[in-house]
């Protein structure tokens, strides 16, 4: 057996796990990094960027669609509009390897080593990697964890066949006449509204009272008048029994105890995801859990010494920018630097239609927390940039203590608010006051006037409404 | 002032209790933020326990060996944090801390949320949970570079928000209080210098030496008035082309004489073929200070050389090694060494042997020392031999003998001119 020492050896090279080694590397500490599969992780090959090209694509097909059908605003005609599902599949494939392989360039730019294989604790300071040209073992100083997680199966719903997880749609080369999307959060719905887009009939069923179950029903409001639209079916406090006796439905049980057979030739199972600590030796090493997730402290020790873990492995919110974050910490207290998680807010966003972001505390967050909250609300319906785009569903919602105006959380939901989520998060790191946002000229004609407005109507003089 | 209750922590799944196995700080010690305070086990693991608050220990929860409950105090620590700016800020936050690495994701399920409330030490006021001070997050950076816990900052800046100048004039206040005043200040400098060269070799050869060779290190005095005496008048008397002596020429042709009846001791081992090899010449290594490090000339073939021969070659080595002009060859190929701090020289040492080879004999300083000549106290000149032997060929009682040897020619220094 090969043998090799480092200082640092990081396990698994997603967004956490690369950014990590990255930054140890940039620091002069000797780093390998180990992977299963390809570098980037869920993030980059099955995930966030395959999943945006894929929702990108399925806009793009829409509006074109929605013009073919003489429904265009704007005056704009197509004929007959058609997309090669294989060909897109392709091109986000293309994209997927071009950020690949700017991820291996990094590492190497970064001096790390980069083992291609399965990784397994031998022990606290030893793992053994099965590679394709043998065993190799490797000895470090610390480790750190970053194996991710697995979408969750329903065993009921085992994949395979028609059964699918968020892994394979991403990989369809055809559009399914009837999708049934099982769990309504927000991958269910990003896929789901994607696939709808393209064509496929959308039934999604959701366990619980309320799709997205995570965000207030201000927020998801727009959001199932889009569904509506576009024809999905939208089933909630309905359970998925299984595949029905001829195996080409999905056996649902509403509400009310009624039995419903939904049609589909491809069941998608969205139903959250569980972090990755079995099978790699982790069992034997014992570290403390938190539920099913590795537990860290406020600089991702674990419970062993030496040890680290970032990532969707150590828990909710999953995902990548958190990850990021712990990896980058985590480098710098390897390299002796004094470091804590001291993040104010960790921004999550819904690609569906219109997206949602929130950042911070939302209203009842803030009020459940015991702050006094001052709220203000901007409809985009009053602004003029989502006017021109046709696309004016939607609102930004700011939340502040009201004893300071400290700006304690800021939402939106809307077409593209995507992009205003770096000034959300960014005025609740820098402890900004309803003034600071409001005393902030925010270009015109831009959709972030709205959270300019939304601020000042926080304040009770609110301009433009 | 007010107080903090550092709790057991959940150490794992199913423990309920942990053993103390290590206390860090005792009773009135100060403490730093994230500053071990103490060290427990259970039987999966040991987990050093940090204090999330910096202030004075004022409890212990019990002694070494003292098993306690998960939960249960472990330390009380007044802070510093003021209690008059906000009761409810500093405390609840303290205890989420602690909780928090309890049980960093709750699963909604869990109906574990409540009992860290019902026995917090302190009355949970409202349910802020995680106000962290306001701070952007250049400014926490600062603060945590420069070990400045942000609780314990006063706020300038709108809505509580700590600025770079709060951390600053905070740290000034620090240093002017606590140590300018005294004139003493902390010096944290530290300094990496990266062994290259001769130092390297220095180190990795002395490494080499110790981790390989067991050594034994036997010390015996030695009268060297006679040899003083003799040697002011070879000194005094010396032709001008002889070179000044000093004690070393008359060690080495000692050292000469005495290897002669125990070859043993002049040899190179090679441990990992296991062979010793016996030298017939007597190759004696010097060594030498050099402004770079230890060098070790080496005098080769010393049995063949008269004494002036000796300290020639040997003042020669010495410039040349100190000049950096010795070549490879006058710097290796010893067959034993000779140790010698002159002036430095100490009453005792304990010379690391030259590796492969099996002995060193290292030179103490020449003292008057007061000697009882089984009438009287005599002042006599006096010098320790410091001697190491590698004692996987040489034996204590062979070590003896030999350096008892030396003893006897350097006592009556004839003995070493007389042949056969």
């Amino acid at each position: 057996m090969k043998e090799m020492s480092c200082k640092l050896l990081v396990i698994g090279a997603g967004p956490g796990g690369y950014v990590c080694a990255i930054r140890a590397g940039q620091l002069g500490i000797d780093t390998v990094i180990v992977e299963a599969g390809k570098l980037g992780g869920t993030c980059l090959t099955v995930g966030c960027i395959p999943s945006k090209a894929l929702i990108h694509a399925a806009d793009e097909f829409d509006a074109i669609r929605h013009a073919s059908i003489g429904k265009s605003a704007m005056g704009i005609n197509a004929e007959n509009p058609s997309i090669d599902l294989a060909k897109t599949i392709s091109w986000k494939d293309g994209i997927v390897g071009r950020l690949t392989t700017g991820v291996a360039n990094l590492l190497q730019k970064s001096r790390v080593k980069i083992v291609h294989g399965r990784a397994r604790f031998r022990d606290g300071k030893t793992v053994e990697v099965e590679t394709e040209t043998g065993q190799q073992l490797i000895r470090a100083e610390a480790i750190v964890i970053a194996t991710g997680s697995d979408p969750v199966e329903l065993p009921a719903l085992p994949f395979e066949g028609r059964v699918i997880s968020s892994t394979e749609a991403l990989s369809l080369k055809e559009v399914p006449k009837n999708l049934a999307v099982v769990g309504g959060g927000y991958i269910g719905l990003e896929l789901g509204t994607a696939f709808a887009k393209l064509g496929a009939s959308v039934t999604i069923v959701e366990a619980t009272e309320q799709i997205l179950p995570l965000y207030d029903a201000d927020l998801v409001k727009p959001v199932l008048r889009r569904l509506g639209q576009l024809g999905i079916k939208v089933l909630t406090s309905a359970k998925a029994m299984g595949l029905s006796a001829n195996g080409e439905a999905l056996l649902v049980e509403t509400a009310d105890g009624r039995k419903l057979d939904i049609a589909a030739d491809r069941i998608l199972v969205t139903v959250g995801r569980r972090p990755r600590t079995i099978g790699s030796g982790l069992e034997e090493l014992d570290l403390d859990r938190s539920g099913p997730y590795l537990r860290i402290d406020d600089r991702c020790r674990t419970s062993m010494r030496g040890i680290y873990a970032i990532g969707d492995v150590t828990g909710e919110p999953m995902l990548a920018h958190r990850a990021m974050a712990q990896g980058e910490m985590v480098a710098e207290i390897i390299a002796g630097k004094k470091r804590a998680w001291d993040k104010r807010c960790i921004p999550a966003i819904c690609f569906t239609d219109p997206e949602i972001v929130s950042a911070g505390l939302s209203p009842e967050e803030a009020r459940e927390q015991g702050y006094e909250v001052k709220i203000g609300q901007f409809p985009f319906a009053a602004n003029g940039r989502a006017m021109t785009m046709g696309a004016e569903d939607g609102f930004v919602r700011v939340v502040a203590r009201a004893d300071t105006n400290l700006v304690l959380g800021v939402q939106a939901v809307g077409s593209g608010v995507s992009e205003l989520s770096a000034s959300f998060s960014l005025a609740i790191e820098m402890g900004a006051r309803l003034e600071d946002i409001a005393g902030t000229i925010h270009a015109h004609p831009t959709r972030s006037e709205a959270l300019q407005e939304a601020a000042l109507r926080a304040l009770g003089h609110a301009l433009h409404i | 002032m007010s107080a903090f209750t550092i709790k057991m922590p959940d150490v794992g799944e199913g423990v309920a209790e942990a053993e103390v196995v290590e206390w860090h700080v005792k009773i009135g010690d100060p403490v730093r933020e994230d500053m071990i305070v103490a060290a427990v086990m259970t039987d999966k693991a040991t987990v050093e326990i940090p204090s999330p608050v910096a202030g004075k220990v004022t409890w212990l929860g019990g002694e070494i060996g003292d098993r306690i409950a998960v939960k249960a105090a472990l330390v009380r620590i007044e802070t510093y944090a003021d209690a008059s700016s906000d009761e409810g800020f500093a405390s609840p936050n303290d205890t989420a801390v602690i909780e928090q690495s309890a049980e960093p994701s709750r699963p909604p399920e869990e109906p574990a949320k409540s009992p860290p409330k019902d026995n917090g030490s302190r009355q949970a006021s409202p349910q802020k949970a995680v106000e962290k001070p306001l701070a952007a997050p250049s400014v926490r950076l600062f603060a945590r570079e420069s070990g400045v816990d942000l609780r314990q900052v006063q706020a300038s800046g709108p809505a509580g928000r700590i600025l770079r100048e709060d951390v600053e004039q905070f740290l000034a206040q620090d240093a002017s209080s606590a140590t300018i005043q005294r004139g003493y200040g902390r010096n944290t400098k530290t300094e990496e210098v990266k062994l290259t060269g001769l130092r390297r070799r220095i180190a990795e050869k002395m490494a080499l030496s110790t981790s390989r060779i067991p050594h034994i290190t036997y010390v015996e005095e030695v009268d060297v008035t006679a040899l003083e005496e003799l040697r002011a008048t070879m000194n005094r008397d010396r032709k001008p082309d002889h070179p000044k002596l000093t004690v070393l020429p008359f060690l080495m042709r000692a050292l000469v004489k005495a290897v002669g009846e125990q070859p043993q001791v002049n040899a190179t081992f090679d441990d990992d073929a296991g062979i010793v090899t016996r030298h017939g010449a007597v190759h004696i290594g010097i060594a030498t200070q050099t402004a770079g490090g230890l060098a070790v000339p080496v005098v080769r073939h010393a049995e063949a050389r008269s004494i002036w021969d000796c300290a020639t070659e040997m003042n020669r080595l010495a410039e040349a090694t100190r000049a950096g002009t010795a070549t490879r060859d006058e710097l290796s190929g010893s067959t034993i060494t000779i140790s010698s701090l002159g002036a430095l020289g100490g009453i005792v040492s304990t010379p690391v042997i030259n590796h492969p080879e099996v002995a060193i004999v290292g030179v103490n300083k020449i003292a008057t020392r007061p000697i009882w000549d089984d009438v009287q106290f005599v002042p006599r000149k006096m010098m320790n031999l410091s001697s190491s032997f590698d004692h996987r060929i040489i034996d204590g009682w062979d070590a003896a003998t030999f350096v008892q040897r030396i003893r006897t020619l350097l006592e009556t220094p004839a003995l070493i001119f007389i042949e056969g």
